[in-house]
């Protein structure tokens, strides 16, 4: 791959970003979340196209229009999430989209043969007969592998392969690659997790805001230096200065011993009026599945959770937002917004109670008052309060959501990743306003994949990592490194 | 073309259209006899029961869900009605309330019936409501013993066959009121509110604070009541519960009346209003097509036509407002 650049909306994802891999290696691809690893992936398999840059396979120049394109040039993609039917076996997952007829007919003995061979040539233990439903994650991967194998794949890509794997089944997949391997096919591997570098990996590529920082080989590549290479920059210097925590301020948010299975496990905390804490760590660390627990999204197995000190039992968000939380949650579009209802109507939704007159009906001018005032106040851009939200920009969103939730006189704000997907100019004002909530004896949990967003904006940061708290960090002795060492797990 | 596709009120101003223009063709060729007034007062009377279920029906579609069983329950709760208005000691406008609300009872008990699979195990509304399709259905004619009920008092001529102002049947009143509630009811209040916002984003508005449970019992309650009125509207009509009445076209004419309506069975959009012009339009088709004596075959194939150009240009218009 050779000077791929990619652009979307409002984002740069990738800049002339080179890769090379040959055959019998493992080239193992880190980087933070959105440094744009999965949308260099994507592009080899066929998912989407590269708006500049060349591929060539073999030496030969190709055109990878779709994902069939892909496969037909031997490129095998293997996802994070399995493109595995439960209902079906693992013989016909195996051959599923690419079955061998006869006439009209399937024919079962040459798909049973095809399959048995990819999985006897790589001594895998997969029973070929099972419903996939009733499959380990392990074996679902080997069945995606194989899947890729009996399409003669060469060049095999693997997402985050270990991420729900337990160790006996990690050793097992690494044996799997090694025979991949001698046999001649290159590997990308992407992978989170430093420790199983060293491992697995040949040649190690960091990749950061969409650019290649470095390749080096993996033996003259120490941890520490993958690290730096990943986190790179300095801070950037549009966050606003934070104002310390009173002394005396009092616990506002306190949760102890929150468990819910299997994301959250033993999790205690506390946040105070005019405090920020910034949970870190991977996707899939457990770090929104903790602030859905707290805003009643999910129902925890255990814990208790206390607002200004007195116990909240939370059964279902209207209990949270009764005790005065509010939850911005990370996909509005699916979680945060009625795309078809207008400005106004999203704006009001949380707290419509506040606008019903005596006779039971709403007050349709109060109410668009309160629109109006809220959607002003929060800069959001739309040609009138009766604007479908759907038709907005996603910062212009990002605040009629933060617009619903200031509506009402919430104490806790929980934030997962405020500032996703959103221009620099609305990312200042959101920055802004999250300032202005703690000037008002707010507490601020916030979630976010940006390492420079969490640093930049806590008071105090938790690191996340398997559903538990693995470090804290005031803001005064957090780092990057520190941070992406824990999250990790690396030795920092 | 694009341009008219934006219009919002495309959906309901075009079909109007449509109706308008058809109104003058057919008046001419059934010369002028379309547009008397006692054509459309008949025409008024005709679609008053289909179009009460349609308005019960439209709140359920809204969240996206589907009442297969309203059929069923005009006929069961009919008979229900026609057994205690026969059962009870006086007479009057005190039996026709009663017995109204002994009729209103059972539908909402059917809708609640009805609600509690889609909430409590988050079943299909198609396979709930179908099944009490069948269970009301059979009731209908164990309760019935298998033959009208005639009714013994006379309280309930005024209802079913009555005038006001001397021209205008009692049955259209009772359309208009409930028309002009559920349009007050949707458009209004917090609970209107929340059934656009479930239906639109359930998720969304679970996570704002929506009882979202409390909310879509309601409209298949509001559903089974509607289904009641019209029980009652056709009991008092024919002077007598009789098992099989509802059971025929009324449940597809009623979702025909909703989806014409500009109601999108995706949830998250519709009205009342639309609801109402949807069956009126298809009460004035069939009409006009009657006076021009369209052969009946044929007529539902008009019907069925005009039933999938309106979803149809539905379709198209989200597509062009997706462009955009």
């Amino acid at each position: 791959m050779r000077g791929i650049g990619k652009s979307f909306p409002g984002v740069r994802a990738l800049s002339d970003v080179t890769l090379t891999l040959h055959s019998g290696e493992v080239l193992a691809l880190v980087g933070e979340n959105g440094a744009g690893k999965s949308t260099l992936m994507k592009i080899l398999a066929g998912a989407q196209r590269a708006d500049t840059g060349t591929i060539a396979i073999d030496g030969k120049v190709v055109d990878i229009a779709t994902p069939h394109d892909a496969e037909a040039l031997g490129v095998g993609m293997i996802y994070q999430e399995f493109n595995i039917v439960p209902q079906l076996t693992a013989m016909q997952n195996i051959n599923l989209g690419n079955e061998p007829t006869r006439g009209v007919l399937l024919d079962e003995k040459a798909a049973r043969e095809r399959a048995r061979k990819v999985v006897e040539d790589l001594g895998m233990d997969l029973p070929l007969d099972t419903p996939a439903s009733q499959l380990s994650v392990g074996a679902l991967q080997l069945i995606e592998i194989a899947k890729a194998l009996s399409r003669h794949a060469r060049i095999i890509v693997m997402d985050e392969p270990t991420a729900a794997l337990t160790e006996r089944e990690i050793d097992a997949l690494f044996a799997i690659i090694a025979r991949l391997k001698a046999a001649g096919a290159g590997i990308i591997y992407i992978s989170h997790r430093m420790e199983e570098l060293p491992r697995i990996a040949d040649r190690v590529t960091v990749l950061r805001d969409g650019s290649v920082i470095e390749t080096r080989a993996q033996t003259e590549f120490p941890q520490n230096e993958i690290i730096r290479a990943m986190v790179g920059r300095p801070l950037d210097a549009h966050f606003p200065d934070l104002p310390p925590v009173a002394e005396q301020a009092a616990v506002v948010l306190d949760v102890t011993h929150f468990m819910r299975d299997p994301g959250v496990r033993d999790v205690s905390f506390s946040v105070r009026a005019g405090e920020i804490v910034g949970l870190a760590g991977l996707v899939g660390a457990g770090r929104t599945e903790i602030v859905r627990c707290i805003a009643g999204a999910d129902v925890p197995d255990a814990g208790i959770l206390k607002v200004d000190g007195s116990v909240v039992r939370v059964k279902n968000p209207r209990d949270s937002i009764k005790a005065g939380i509010a939850f911005i949650t990370e996909d509005r579009k699916r979680q945060g917004l009625v795309l078809g209802m207008s400005v106004r109507e999203n704006i009001t939704l949380a707290h419509l109670a506040q606008f019903v007159k005596r006779d039971g009906l709403i007050d349709e001018k109060r109410e668009r008052a309160a629109a109006i005032k809220m959607s002003d106040e929060l800069r959001v851009r739309t040609p009138s309060p009766e604007q479908l939200v759907r038709n907005l920009s996603g910062g212009n969103q990002q605040k009629v959501v933060l617009a619903k939730w200031l509506l009402g006189q919430a104490r806790v704000f929980l934030f997962d990743e405020p500032t996703r997907g959103i221009d620099v100019g609305a990312k200042a004002e959101i920055y802004a306003l999250m300032l202005e909530l703690i000037k008002n004896g707010a507490a601020i949990v916030m979630v976010s994949s940006e390492l420079p967003e969490v640093l930049g904006m806590s008071h105090r940061i938790l690191v996340i990592r398997g559903g538990k708290i693995v470090q804290e960090l005031d803001r005064a002795v957090a780092t990057p490194d520190k941070v992406i060492a824990a999250a990790t797990g690396a030795a920092a | 073309m694009t341009a008219v596709l934006k219009n919002p009120w495309i959906r309901t101003t075009s079909l109007v259209v449509f109706a308008l223009i058809l109104i003058i063709i057919v008046n001419s060729m059934a010369h002028g006899r379309f547009l008397s007034a006692s054509n459309l007062i008949q025409v008024l009377q005709q679609i008053t029961y289909s179009c009460i279920l349609a308005v019960g029906q439209t709140f359920v579609i809204i969240t996206a869900g589907i009442d297969l069983s309203i059929g069923s329950l005009v006929a069961v709760t009919g008979v229900v009605m026609a057994r205690v208005a026969n059962a009870l000691p006086f007479g009057g406008p005190l039996l026709v309330i009663v017995t109204l609300l002994a009729g209103m009872i059972v539908g909402a008990i059917a809708g609640w019936v009805n609600a509690i699979p889609v909430v409590k195990l988050n079943l299909p509304p198609f396979i709930t409501t179908f099944a009490m399709l069948e269970i009301a259905f059979g009731l209908a004619y164990i309760i019935s013993g298998g033959s009208p009920i005639p009714l013994q008092s006379s309280a309930f001529n005024g209802v079913g066959t009555g005038m006001i102002f001397g021209k205008i049947p009692t049955p259209i009143l009772w359309m208009v009121v409930v028309v002009a509630i559920a349009t007050v009811v949707l458009m209004r209040t917090r609970f209107g509110r929340y059934v656009f916002a479930l239906g639109g984003n359930e998720e969304a508005a679970r996570l704002a604070g929506v009882n979202v449970a409390r909310v879509k019992t309601a409209v298949y309650v509001i559903s089974g009541v509607c289904a009641a009125i019209v029980g009652f509207l056709y009991m008092a009509r024919f002077s007598s519960g009789s098992p099989d009445t509802g059971t025929h076209d009324e449940l597809l004419e009623a979702i025909a009346a909703v989806v014409v309506g500009g109601t999108s069975l995706m949830g998250g959009q519709g009205s009342i209003y639309g609801t109402f012009f949807g069956a009126l339009l298809i009460g004035l088709l069939y009409n006009a097509m009657n006076l021009i004596h369209v052969d009946s075959y044929l007529q539902r194939v008009v019907l069925g036509v005009v039933i999938l150009l309106a979803v149809v240009l539905d379709e198209l218009r989200k597509r062009y407002l997706a462009q955009a």
